[in-house]
């Protein structure tokens, strides 16, 4: 057990060292002088270019500078804003907990929705039920968050007016972008949910436990949910990243100060060490969940063999 | 379902029936390729025909007739600056279109490829395709698309290339995985055995029995790309204004929610609807051609 988690960890080393330097040379992957875009768009001069060449390090060897960019940041220093001049690591840290708040309530929603969903087409297999339910999952991946964004603020907010329509800070301000970054993730997951489920009814051993004569419930909850949900599992990774991904999108639209909408108005106002300091932060942090949900998947499935 | 389709193929086979007249004999008894297909032919007519059918230039701005409602002569109403907004819809799909082809092209050619040769192959290449997959697979797609845009710059080839190397991975892995199983079947080593040279199994030989699995990937990978480029441009790095965009065009429109919700309503449909209709065609092209493949 041991053995295989050291393993897991070992295994993403290369990974993680890659993603690094992929983040590092993001910088000289633009087009132009990499001094220039410190500069920004202001007209500079000769010296002023050498001076930023010098400061940077960016006379020195490329290799050099990436040892140095890795120093720094296994201080956890990741450099200063271009624009405003903070610390990256404190602007990301000031921003990430309302990020994390909308993540999880939506990862919350959409698990709730998207099992109940995925169990109830599964269970009432070819009927108007499952018809019903499926269709709504296609719409779920159907319809863009930015749309259903703003369809959500437009009824539920300009209508009806049950909630704020944007902002953060209260439990109110947060239903409608966590319900709305819930849907499509719901709708993925619901139609997951479905196929895997169906799977496991067909199998040997939910036949035996049913002519055994256990209960419906029994079977459903003890001998099919359990396994059903083993490679749901394994996606629930990939929904935090679509959820992450969208909440740049509900933050921008919802105006709510977290990780994702910082990133878009950096992408925009060329921040280039906000852009690379979060990327890096983003990816480490995908990364790290991603082993952590393939060491939940050892625990909850028996059948797979820890060496 | 899994069993029901092997043995629907075993008896087409029996009736010396091809391959592609079975297939097409089944797409048309599934409710999915039919409604699917339909929307979509739809959608690609209107936009191909979108000088003919629009009574208005998509960015000719009528001055004194800002933010009207639906009506007989602007069917979808005007926006802020007084611009047709049927007009900017039709010619808005045009651009969304290219986007979802033109991504989904690099994304399933290059995955294709690397998948090819790292399932072939094996050994170091592709332990290093595949660690580069991995370190591809790490970021929040969304979050890789806009970290290109931002190194390439905000225009929209930068967005289609940045959403096809976004969603590359997943052509790579499928690909692999069908090319470890089919390069062990025999007609394999046999091709090998005639001394037959690799680019010629892999192109003429494993290829084409690992093209279901990329067909399905591909038609649900026009969907998201759709989403996806019009999500770029909704964050303002992908079209710029004034160019008729679908997710442009819904970012402009949020200004005007409460007074005009015509604005937001109509792109968003569009989107909706084209995308809807990829998804039923894509779904249904699963059910046939690779039903275990779960997307």
């Amino acid at each position: 057990m041991i053995r295989y988690i050291a393993n897991r960890l070992l295994q993403a080393i290369p990974t993680v060292i890659l993603v690094t330097i992929l983040v590092f040379l993001m910088l000289h992957f633009t087009p132009g002088d990499p001094a220039q875009v410190f500069l920004g768009d202001r007209h500079s001069t000769p010296e002023q270019l050498e001076r930023v060449r010098a400061e940077m390090g960016l006379d020195r060897p490329l290799y050099e500078q990436y040892l140095n960019y890795m120093s720094n940041v296994l201080h956890g220093d990741l450099g200063r804003s271009l624009i405003t001049n903070f610390p990256v690591d404190d602007t990301i840290l000031t921003r990430i907990p309302h990020t994390l708040e909308l993540t999880l309530a939506s990862m919350l929603i959409s698990t709730v929705l998207g099992v109940g969903l995925g169990m109830l087409a599964a269970l009432r297999h070819n009927t108007i039920i499952d018809t019903i339910a499926m269709a709504f999952a296609l719409l779920g991946i159907s319809v863009p968050v930015y749309w259903s964004s703003l369809l959500f603020i437009l009824l539920f907010s300009v209508k009806l007016g049950w909630f704020p329509p944007i902002g953060q800070g209260s439990l109110d301000r947060l239903v409608l972008p966590a319900f709305a970054l819930a849907f499509v993730s719901a709708g993925a997951l619901a139609r997951m949910v479905r196929s895997s489920m169906l799977e496991v009814l067909n199998q040997d051993y939910v036949i035996t436990a049913r002519s055994k004569g256990l209960s419906e419930r029994v079977v459903i909850f003890r001998h099919t949910l359990r396994n059903a949900l083993i490679p749901v599992v394994t996606i629930l990774g990939l929904t935090f990243g679509n959820l992450v991904g969208g909440a740049v999108l509900t933050e921008t639209i919802f105006a709510r100060l977290g990780i994702g909408r910082m990133y878009v108005q950096a992408v925009v106002e060329k921040d280039f060490t906000l852009v690379q300091g979060t990327t890096l932060f983003v990816a480490l942090s995908y990364v790290l969940i991603n082993i952590g949900i393939d060491l939940i998947y050892v625990f909850i499935d028996p059948r797979i063999k820890y060496d | 379902m899994t069993e029901q389709s092997t043995v629907r193929v075993k008896l087409e086979q029996e009736r010396g029936e091809s391959r592609i007249l079975g297939f097409v004999r089944r797409a048309r008894r599934s409710p999915n390729v039919i409604v699917g297909t339909t929307v979509l032919s739809l959608v690609i007519i209107l936009v191909v025909l979108a000088p003919v059918l629009s009574p208005f230039d998509p960015i000719e701005q009528f001055r004194r007739e800002r933010l009207m409602g639906p009506s007989a002569t602007h069917y979808f109403g005007t926006d802020n600056l007084g611009r047709d907004i049927f007009a900017r819809v039709l010619f808005g799909g045009r651009i969304s279109l290219q986007v979802g082809i033109i991504s989904v092209s690099i994304a399933s050619l290059g995955g294709t490829f690397l998948g090819l040769i790292s399932g072939y192959y094996g050994r170091w290449l592709d332990s290093l395709i595949m660690r580069l997959i991995d370190v591809l697979l790490s970021f929040p797609s969304i979050l890789l698309a806009l970290a290109i845009v931002a190194v390439l710059g905000r225009d929209l080839r930068n967005v289609m290339l940045a959403v096809g190397i976004a969603t590359l991975p997943i052509y790579t892995r499928v690909v692999r995985a069908s090319t470890l199983s089919v390069k062990e079947i025999d007609y394999i080593t046999a091709a090998r055995a005639l001394g037959a040279p690799a680019w010629r199994i892999l192109f003429f030989h494993i290829l084409p029995n690992v093209l279901a699995p990329i067909i399905v990937v591909s038609t649900n990978g026009i969907a998201g790309a759709i989403i996806a480029g019009a999500a770029l441009s909704f964050l303002g790095v992908g079209a710029q204004p004034p160019t008729p965009e679908w997710g442009l065009m819904l970012s402009q429109g949020q200004e005007f929610l409460r007074v005009a919700w015509w604005v937001t309503t109509f792109p968003g449909l569009a989107i909706m609807v084209t995308v809807l209709g990829i998804n039923l065609l894509g779904d249904g092209l699963r059910d046939i051609l690779d039903p275990r493949l779960k997307i």
